[in-house]
């Protein structure tokens, strides 16, 4: 049933993929965080158009299934798509999975793998 | 579900049959009340997701205000400032910490942000210029941060949900498709069961009651036989009696 509190206890980090931008955007806010070394790990990603997409599916993987510190993964909707395959099939509850729109690419409703879900749960 | 086959493995008896009897008025309740549980989180689901639509309509403009000020800054210090504040960022000082929140016995927890105090990477960003358009724009950032927190909680309450309406939702149909056809085949079964025992019962009665009419007649007609017999004896005993010496052929002769 629900989730047990341990699940999501340690979670306190926001994690980005996104372009240049939006990641500069988002750490001048403060969520960017990286940890004390030896291992100092970031907890984001800037993507680029060279950026290739297995990378983007590397960091994916991280930060929603090894790193149990991140809450919410906010990615942006263009990158999303590239790994959209991966984006759909992700269902657990934590870390929480969130589609932004970026400067270039305004947001499309449509693409939202949640909001896909709440169209088929309600049939229109 | 299937008809009349399917019911449970039980030996007919009176106990077993009110064993029965309370699981079906069990399951009933259970049914009824996992329905009433089922319809108060769907209710909730639809609410949560009519307010996912609204924040993320929000956030789509939220954003794009933030991402405007972005370009203000960039404008104000003349040059890109991503590598800078790339490689300048330590410490988190936006966190979450999550809560939790009771449904109908269903935990769903909520993220609420907050602010570490008293450390910021970005203390040297825009010294030289631009100063007061980095400012705004952290501020800016950090509401369609807290935008974006807001719906994230709404988001993995809206999976959480999901997932437990549609448990419920199965327990449901298993106790109304499963459960109850079956306690009723089974409190079926032990009923025309013991209906058979009944009329077999009787049936028995029935033949011990004749056999047992038929002994006492049989019983009856001859005792009345060996009554008959003995008033014959009887006669003839008094005929015999008549003269002790059986000569009555011959006259009395009387000196």
């Amino acid at each position: 049933m629900a989730a047990p509190p341990t699940a999501y206890k340690d979670r306190q980090f926001l994690a980005v993929i996104g372009d240049e931008d939006s990641v500069t955007g988002l750490l001048l806010a403060g969520v960017g965080h990286v940890n004390p070394p030896p291992d100092s790990q970031k907890n984001f990603l800037v993507v680029d158009a060279k950026t290739e997409t297995s990378a983007i599916e590397a960091a994916f993987d991280n930060f929603t299934q090894h790193r149990k510190d991140i809450a919410i993964l906010l990615i942006n909707q263009h990158i999303a798509e590239r790994i959209r395959y991966k984006v759909d099939a992700y269902t657990a509850a934590f870390p929480s999975l969130l589609e932004i729109p970026s400067k270039d690419h305004p947001y499309d409703p449509d693409k939202d793998s949640v909001l896909k879900r709440v169209r088929r749960l309600f049939g229109d | 579900m299937s008809g009349a086959g399917a019911r449970e493995a039980v030996f007919p008896t009176r106990q077993v049959l009110g064993q029965m009897k309370s699981k079906l008025k069990g399951a009933q309740i259970g049914h009824d009340l996992l329905k009433r549980k089922s319809e108060a989180l769907t209710k909730r689901f639809r609410e949560i997701t009519r307010r996912i639509d609204e924040a993320k309509r929000k956030m789509g403009r939220v954003m794009q205000i933030a991402a405007f000020s972005l370009a203000e800054v960039t404008y104000a210090v003349g040059g890109d400032i991503g590598y800078q504040i790339q490689e300048s960022a330590k410490n988190a000082r936006f966190r979450v910490r999550t809560k939790q929140e009771n449904v109908s016995g269903v935990f769903l927890p909520a993220f609420e942000s907050f602010q570490t105090e008293g450390n910021n990477d970005f203390q040297l960003t825009g010294l030289g210029k631009g100063g007061q358009q980095v400012q705004r724009c952290r501020e800016t950032y950090s509401r369609a941060v807290e935008t974006l927190v807001e719906l994230a909680s709404l988001q993995t309450a809206f999976v959480i949900l999901d997932e437990v309406i549609k448990v419920v939702n199965r327990r449901v149909n298993a106790i109304e498709h499963v459960i109850i056809p079956r306690t009723e085949n089974t409190i079926k079964y032990i009923n025309s069961e013991l209906d058979e025992l009944d009329r077999e019962e009787f049936y028995r009665l029935k033949k011990v009651s004749g056999k047992k009419e038929r002994d006492a007649a049989v019983a009856e007609k001859a005792r009345l036989a060996a009554k008959k017999a003995a008033a014959e004896r009887e006669v003839e005993d008094d005929i015999e009696t008549k003269d002790m010496l059986g000569d009555q052929d011959n006259e009395d002769v009387i000196f």
